[in-house]
Parts: C-alpha cells; structure tokens; sequence
C-alpha cells in the first residue's frame, strides 16, 4: 500500500519560486501524470517526491510515513530517468542488479529478479551486453527493468520516452501501460506531451507556473478544462476562445449572435469551444477560411470570426477553399465560459 | 593535395619532434652502450656496481610508493570536495593550485626554511618552550626526517595537478548517474566507489601516468632539502655527468629512469584500461 500525499509543498531555488504551495494525494496502484510544458514545476515536485530535492515549505508523506528528510533509499520508490542513467561501465545484468546488490539480497533472489524483469521488458538476450552497446529504446527497456526489479511501492519516470523516436514511443507507451498496470505499484510520470498523458493516466495533474491548475481524469481535464491554460494546452489543435460581451440575464454576445451562459456581473468573459465541437449549419458563426489543412480522416480549417483565429475539425467530404465563408455552429453542452480576470472556468 | 594536407601539416611538429627529442634522446642511448669507441655494458655494469646505486634506486622507488598514493587519495578527496561546490569553486581551485605555479626547486627552498636549523619550526618550537635549542633536523644522521621533508614537500608542491586533472573528470561525469545510483540505495561512498571511481578511470589514468614519471624525475626538492644524503635516480645521473665527468655512466643513469617510467606507464595504462564496450 502507497498512497502518497503531498501538502502545501514549495520550492524555492534563489530568487527563483519553482513551485509555490502543491497538495495532491495521489491513491495506492494510481497512475498519476504531472503534465506541463517545460519551466512549470513538474520535473522539480517529481524529485522532491524522489529525494533528490529538499523542498523549501511543505510535506511528502508515502504510505503513511513522512519522508520529506528522508534520502531516497529510504522512501521505498524507484525511478526511470529521462536520459536513462544506464551505468556505463555494468552490463546490463548488474545494471539491472544494481539496487538489489546494494539491499544485499541473496544471491539468487538476485538473479531470480534480474531474470524475470528482463523476461518482462523482453531484454533477457542482452544481459551480458554494456549500455554502449545498445539502442535508445534497449536503453530504455534496461531502466524500467532496473526500476521494477526493486519491487518499489512507487516508481516515478521523468519523462521517460521523450528520448524515442515517434514510432517507438507509441510502442513503448503501450508497453509501459501494460506491465506497471500489472506491477501494481504506483506511479508518478512526468511528461510535456499530452497524447502521452491523455492514453496512460488514470488521472492528470496539469501544472503551470509552478501549481497544479486541475487534476482529474483525461476525459474531465479534456471536455471540462478548470482553467482557461488547460484548454489551451491540451488538445491539438487546442480549444478555440471568443470574446463574450454580457447582454444581461445570463445572455452573452459572441460574434453577433446570442448564447445562453452562465449568470456573471462581468461585462466581458470568454466563449470557449474545442475544435471539433464546430459544425457546419444554418445560423452559426460566420467564419472566414484561411487555410485548409486535408489529414485524412477529417480537414483541419482555420478562419476567422469577428477578427479572431478560430480551428474546426471538419468532416472530409466538406470542400471548401480559402476565402469561402462558412457558418459554424457550436454543439451547444460543449460550449464552456472563461472568466479572463482570473482565467478560471465559469459554470 | 587534399591527402597529403594533413602529413604536411603534422610535418612541422614531426620534425620538431625528431630534432629535438628523438635526436639527442639516440645520442643518449647511444652513449650508455658505448666506451671509448666500442659497444659495450660498461657503464651499465659501473653503474650497477656502485656502492650508490642500491640505495639511490630503493629511495627513488619508496619515494614514488609514498608519495603517489598518498597524492591519490588527496587529489580525489580535494577534487570531490571542490565538485560538490556550488560557489566560489573556481576560487578554492585556484587557492588549491597555487603551489603549482612555484618551480620545484623554489618548493625545496620554502620547506628548508622552515626545517633548517635556523628556521621556522625550530623558532615556533622554542618560542613554545618545547626545545631550548635549535635542533638539526635535517642532518647526515637523519635520514627519515629528510625522506619525512621530501614527501611532504612533493604533497604540497605537486598534488594539485592530480586534483586538477580530476576535477576535469569529475565534470565530465553527467549527474544522473549519481542521482541514479542514490535513489537505487548507494550510500555517499557505495557512490563513489561504484560510479564515481570506474568513470574516472581515463581522467585517474593520465594523472597517475603524469605523476608516477614526475616521481621519478623527482630532483630540485630533494637536493634543497638532503643534499647528498639521500641520493636519488636524477641526482646520481647529475653526480655522474658533471661531478665524476662520466657521461656514459650519467646516459646509463638516464636510460634506467626512462625504462622504469615506460614500466609503470604500461603498467598504469593496463590496469585503468576501459573496454571500448564500457566506455560512455
């Protein structure tokens, strides 16, 4: 059992805040992905959970003890780094060995973990080779099976597939869901790239600025973003915004035409809709294309309304060329409401 | 002319290198094999059989065995000490370094300041009251304070240049590996000794290499400091060129000092030796 709670946790490094006050409890067996894009925090909160970082405020707690001083032997955790950290100089075997050697396990339970995590990541046919002598995604293998073979509570990977090629990550990323689901440790990834987040988390901690902005399941943080960040960070291409002027009584203007909206004394606040919430029909937002991006299953279109740059993901059976006018209608329950003081959403 | 460019580019060092050092480094060799005209072993045999010789290679030898440790295990603690860090590195490097820039024979001369009758240990010892008066520390009799200067001598003069070599090496090392290492449970030295020391191995090897042949040619400290009473390799050779004008025998004294650094070399070079598969 490692649940693990993270309160009020700050860092500071100088003048600089990376992190200004962090609470997330993170359940036992839960697959939690830190998601943000570079300089948010992410990398920094993920080694205050690993030791490697003293935070400057707060406490980490895992499994019900505090751990905060503790140095990372001591925390029952492993982890996978971004450039891997395969020793150079140890085959992959003692690489692999290298964690149970220094617990001074018995010799055969050493060699009985080595071999069945190598099993596991399919790497049991290098064992004798050096780090030099293997490809980035051996590489890679070899530090997931280093971390696994600790049997951690907790396995944290800071960024672990960024280093892959595009083809092998997304077989690695379906690897990794399969075998630490089956692990049943629990698990803190780090990563920038949402597809990643969005297809292994059981839920997202999104992070910006140094705070986690919402933290829920892929399909909440995607259809429901908190913030006005979460929208436009997740999502490709990402939520579109509009000016809203307030027309009274819960009504709102957005490019000539009225929309229900939430009741707010602001007389301005911000119309958003995803992309492929826009359809074409009668009475919508008159839209003027600019470029049209043909992917396949659907057109990627990108006009503007009233001035503003507006995406749809378009049926592709739709012909339409640059400088057409079309008139898009938003699906009406996917509309959401920014408030652009506080850049929260509005319900 | 695009191949020959690089020959002829390296032609200039080439030529200096033949001139200069293989050149006279022939004549060298050349006079310890010969006398009077004739290829012959004499000198090594007159050097061998000098009543100076045994002692001359054994304090050499011991010297090196004390020293080069020693300055080993400094170098790497000064060197991990100045990597950990984080300001006024580049100050305390430079605070470390300066005995570098002191030429051996100005090193020699500090310390005999300090050890001669009339110098700064024995004036601390009496203001002290510990001795009422001035003792001759470095005299005929005794050897082991001389040897004693000598080592800490070397340790103050040429320690730094291990250290600098190191925390080159040191840098070169990414963190993650340490880091690595500490979250899968390495203590601090489990960490130095199984990550920091294997990857230094290249960088432990050209320190050593420099070292060992310095301690070999080691010579101003030890004149300042002993004189005549502790005779070494460099001095004997000094002795038998220009005090006993036997060139041969002083050529002889040369190529055993160089056999000896071409030993160790090898020797350092096998056991640092990094498998191509295991380097970084």
């Amino acid at each position: 059992m490692a649940e693990i709670e993270i309160k009020g946790v700050g860092k500071t490094f100088r003048a600089f805040t990376a992190l200004h006050s962090i609470d997330l409890t993170i359940n036992d067996q839960e697959f939690v992905v830190l998601l943000g894009a570079s300089g948010c925090g992410k990398t920094t909160l993920l080694r205050i959970i690993a030791g490697l970082e003293v935070p400057t405020t707060g406490e980490v707690w895992i499994g019900g003890r505090r751990v905060d001083r503790l140095p990372p032997r001591a925390r029952g955790i492993s982890m996978v780094f971004q450039n891997y950290a395969v020793f150079p100089h140890l085959t992959v075997f003692e690489n692999i060995a290298f964690g149970l050697r220094m617990q001074r396990l018995p010799k055969p339970e050493v060699v009985r973990r080595v071999t069945r995590t190598a099993e596991l990541m399919h790497i049991e046919q290098l064992l004798k080779r050096y780090s030099g002598q293997l490809s980035g995604g051996q590489r890679q293998r070899v530090a997931v099976a280093r971390a696994l073979a600790m049997e951690p509570d907790v396995i944290l990977m800071d960024e672990p597939l960024s280093n892959l090629d595009a083809l092998l990550r997304l077989e690695m990323r379906a690897e990794l869901k399969g075998v630490l689901a089956a692990s049943k440790t629990t698990t803190i990834y780090v990563t920038h790239d949402q597809v990643e987040a969005m297809s292994l988390a059981d839920r997202i901690a999104v992070m910006h600025g140094g705070d986690i902005v919402q933290a829920d399941r892929p399909v909440e943080v995607y259809r429901n973003p908190a913030a006005r960040f979460v929208g436009s960070f997740i999502g490709n291409p990402p939520m579109n915004f509009l000016p809203a002027r307030a027309l009274g009584e819960g009504r709102w203007q957005v490019a000539g035409h009225d929309f229900v909206g939430p009741r707010s004394a602001a007389p301005q606040i911000e119309f958003a809709i995803r992309p492929e919430d826009l359809h074409p029909a009668e009475h919508g937002l008159v839209a003027e294309v600019r470029v049209v991006e043909p992917l396949g299953p659907h057109t990627l279109v990108t006009a503007t309304v009233a001035g503003v740059m507006l995406r749809a993901v378009l049926e592709s059976t739709l012909v339409v060329a640059p400088g057409d006018h079309l008139s898009l209608a938003p699906v009406a329950d996917r509309i959401r409401w920014f408030d652009p003081e506080t850049q929260k959403a509005i319900t | 002319m695009p191949r020959l460019l690089p020959y002829l580019l390296l032609a200039p060092a080439t030529a200096f290198l033949c001139l200069f050092f293989l050149y006279p480094f022939s004549l060298v060799a050349i006079d310890s094999l010969t006398r009077d005209g004739t290829w012959s072993l004499a000198n090594f045999e007159r050097m061998a059989g000098h009543w100076k010789f045994g002692p001359t290679l054994r304090n050499t030898l011991l010297l090196a065995a004390i020293v080069v440790p020693l300055q080993l295990t400094l170098a790497l603690l000064m060197a991990s000490m100045v990597t950990r860090l984080d300001r006024a590195r580049g100050m305390v490097l430079y605070i470390f370094a300066i005995p570098l820039g002191i030429s051996d024979l100005a090193a020699g001369l500090v310390w005999l300041a300090i050890f001669e009758q009339s110098g700064f240990l024995n004036s601390a010892l009496s203001g002290l009251g510990l001795i009422d008066t001035p003792q001759l520390f470095l005299g005929y009799q005794s050897k082991g304070v001389i040897f004693t200067a000598v080592v800490l001598t070397e340790l103050w003069r040429a320690t730094a240049i291990m250290m600098v070599i190191l925390v080159a090496g040191m840098g070169l090392i990414p963190k993650e590996y340490g880091e690595a290492a500490e979250v899968f449970g390495a203590s601090r030295w489990q960490r130095f000794r199984r990550i920091t020391l294997p990857l230094l191995k290249p960088s432990l090897q050209t320190a050593l290499i420099l070292r060992v042949i310095m301690a070999f040619e080691v010579f101003a400290v030890v004149l300042a400091l002993g004189g005549t009473n502790l005779p070494v390799l460099m001095s004997e050779t000094y002795n038998w060129q220009f005090t006993m004008q036997e060139r041969g025998v002083a050529a002889a004294y040369a190529m055993v000092i160089l056999a000896i650094s071409v030993g160790f070399t090898v020797l350092i070079l096998r056991l640092l030796h990094v498998p191509k598969e295991a380097r970084p």
